[in-house]
């Protein structure tokens, strides 16, 4: 096609994985038909069912080297969805996850009501920040790596190796603007997974434009010893707060509990309410202040 | 339309001003306007679009839908670059056709939004321009809408603008539709006369406002006995 000539746009990648190694590595890349990761000295089998990824990647400069440059890439005429806030902690009666429900896209609200949380499996759920279709696609991919891995070994990974699987996974994409920021929240352990590379445990975890804000509430008043109840109020607010401040989140809140029996949802709330109730109780707040202002002054 | 893009760093409107000495680019995209609206109801699901083709200032075509019967029960409708539309529909047919013939069923509307959302991944590097919306009946017989992003983030939603107009579309939508920002409604159920008679009037304003929108309005309403085609007159200037 006279586009493709133009473009130098070759229609199938010249080799099955991306990035384009010259010699290729293949116990890094996880995108090749047979699973080569050695995991205790197994190899997994090699004929796999696994459906390799493959990514067209637009060759507009002739470059000499083979390692593909990522910066030279096609403008984007449109924006991707991004913007969030997250939150994770852990406390004595599990670990507590909630997010916001706002994806923007430029300045336009694209979807008031995404999932940012999903549950791998029934003692594992992840918070997603970034952009949405990287988020969506990498956690269907571990949810089917981690699979596979249940099936095959019979027994569960465990999150600090799902944590790794997922770094290694998201490794040949670094430089490239994939961006995805996961915290993998279990029964009893914090682990956020960036595309950058970082690969963190930790008790308390916020991620995205409106974590800022989200950090002043929980550390104010985060604490080991906290009930379910407490703990659920205080990651409401701390959401309620960063939505409040920050124009890329918004609209619902999503809580979730983990305990070492599984994951339980809450139903998702309308932060409009809360705002109404915040509100109320500012009101009164304000009406005794008058008050005693008033006298004061008498 | 004002907005940030077309203000340079020093505040002034770029188009205006002289901005320094730029590379004008051969850009593989181009923008083709149109609009598309999809609405589940409860046993029904409508996909619209109008059907100018227009490229800057010209228009190419006043009859080019963007619905496309996938299945008997699901329309996609695509809007953005019209020569990705083109190939993303030809790779979605030979695909539904593979699984035909490999699993001996038609696809459902679910599952032809999650392929949908991989074919569009694959690509995250050199994106397909392309804003999609599914509508069909899943495989209880209820109506099913799918709104995607162009690198293929999903969502199953009951109502969903996209195109040229989505943005002055969607909040009408979200207001008649989902009655938000409303307060002491009664949520009544959509029916599918009253859902196909706001698609209209909700187009029709929509050509009003946008210059990309307009000539005619075509409309596909998926049930269990099939897909009925409506065309409308719109605004054609």
């Amino acid at each position: 096609m006279a586009l493709e000539d133009i473009c130098n746009f070759k229609d199938k990648p010249t080799r099955k994985t991306f990035p384009f190694y010259a010699s290729e590595d293949t116990s890094v890349s996880v995108f090749t038909e047979s699973f080569n990761f050695k995991w205790r000295g197994e190899m997994t089998s090699k004929k796999a069912s696994d459906v390799p990824l493959e990514f067209h990647v637009p060759s507009l400069f002739k470059r000499p080297s083979s390692r593909a440059s990522h910066s030279a890439s096609v403008r984007r005429p449109f924006p991707l969805s991004h913007g969030t806030t997250t939150l994770g902690f852990i406390f004595q009666g599990g670990v507590i996850a909630a997010a916001d429900t706002r994806a923007s896209a430029g300045g336009l609200v694209a979807c008031p009501a995404v999932h940012k949380i999903t549950p791998i499996h029934s003692h594992l759920v992840v918070t997603s920040s970034g952009s949405g279709a990287d988020c969506m696609l990498w956690e269907r991919i571990l949810t089917r790596e981690i699979r596979l891995y249940q099936l095959r070994h019979k027994r569960r990974l465990s999150i600090r190796g799902t944590a790794k699987l997922l770094s290694l996974m998201l490794h040949p994409f670094k430089g490239t603007d994939v961006c995805v920021a996961l915290t993998l929240c279990g029964w009893d352990k914090l682990i956020y997974v960036c595309s950058d590379g970082a690969r963190l445990q930790g008790d308390i975890f916020s991620v995205g434009s409106g974590s800022p804000y989200a950090y002043g509430v929980l550390d104010r008043s985060l604490s080991w010893s906290l009930n379910k109840e407490e703990a659920i109020l205080l990651a409401r607010e701390a959401v309620f707060r960063a939505t409040h401040r920050d124009a890329y989140s918004g609209n619902n809140v999503d809580l979730f509990h983990v305990t070492a029996e599984g994951w339980r949802q809450r139903q998702r709330e309308d932060l409009k309410e809360e705002y109404y109730r915040d509100m109320e109780k500012r009101g009164k707040k304000m009406d005794v202040k008058t008050k005693k202002a008033a006298k004061i002054m008498r | 339309m004002l907005s940030a893009q077309n203000f340079g760093e020093s505040g002034k409107m770029k188009e205006y001003h002289y901005a320094g000495p730029t590379e004008h680019r051969f850009s593989p995209y181009a923008f083709n306007g149109g609009t598309v609206l999809a609405v589940a109801g409860e046993d029904f699901a409508i996909v619209a679009s109008d059907t100018r083709l227009s490229e800057g200032y010209s228009i190419h075509s006043r009859d080019s839908p963007k619905c496309y019967k996938l299945t008997d029960t699901t329309v996609l409708g695509c809007s953005g670059f019209h020569g990705d539309c083109l190939t993303l529909t030809k790779i979605i047919d030979a695909r539904l056709k593979m699984y035909k013939h490999s699993n001996n069923k038609t696809m459902t509307s679910g599952a032809i939004a999650a392929m949908l959302s991989t074919i569009l991944y694959s690509r995250r590097f050199f994106p397909y321009y392309v804003y999609n919306i599914i509508g069909g009946l899943d495989e209880q017989g209820k109506g099913a809408v799918y709104s995607f992003d162009p690198v293929g983030s999903y969502q199953r939603d009951t109502y969903k603008a996209g195109g040229s107009a989505s943005a002055m579309l969607q909040p009408l939508l979200d207001n008649q539709i989902g009655f938000k920002n409303m307060e002491g409604v009664e949520h009544v159920p959509l029916t599918k006369d009253k859902a196909v008679q706001l698609v209209k009037d909700v187009f029709v304003s929509a050509a009003e406002r946008d210059v990309y929108t307009g000539d005619a309005l075509r409309i596909c309403i998926v049930t269990k006995e099939g897909i009925e085609e409506q065309n409308i007159p719109l605004r054609k200037d």
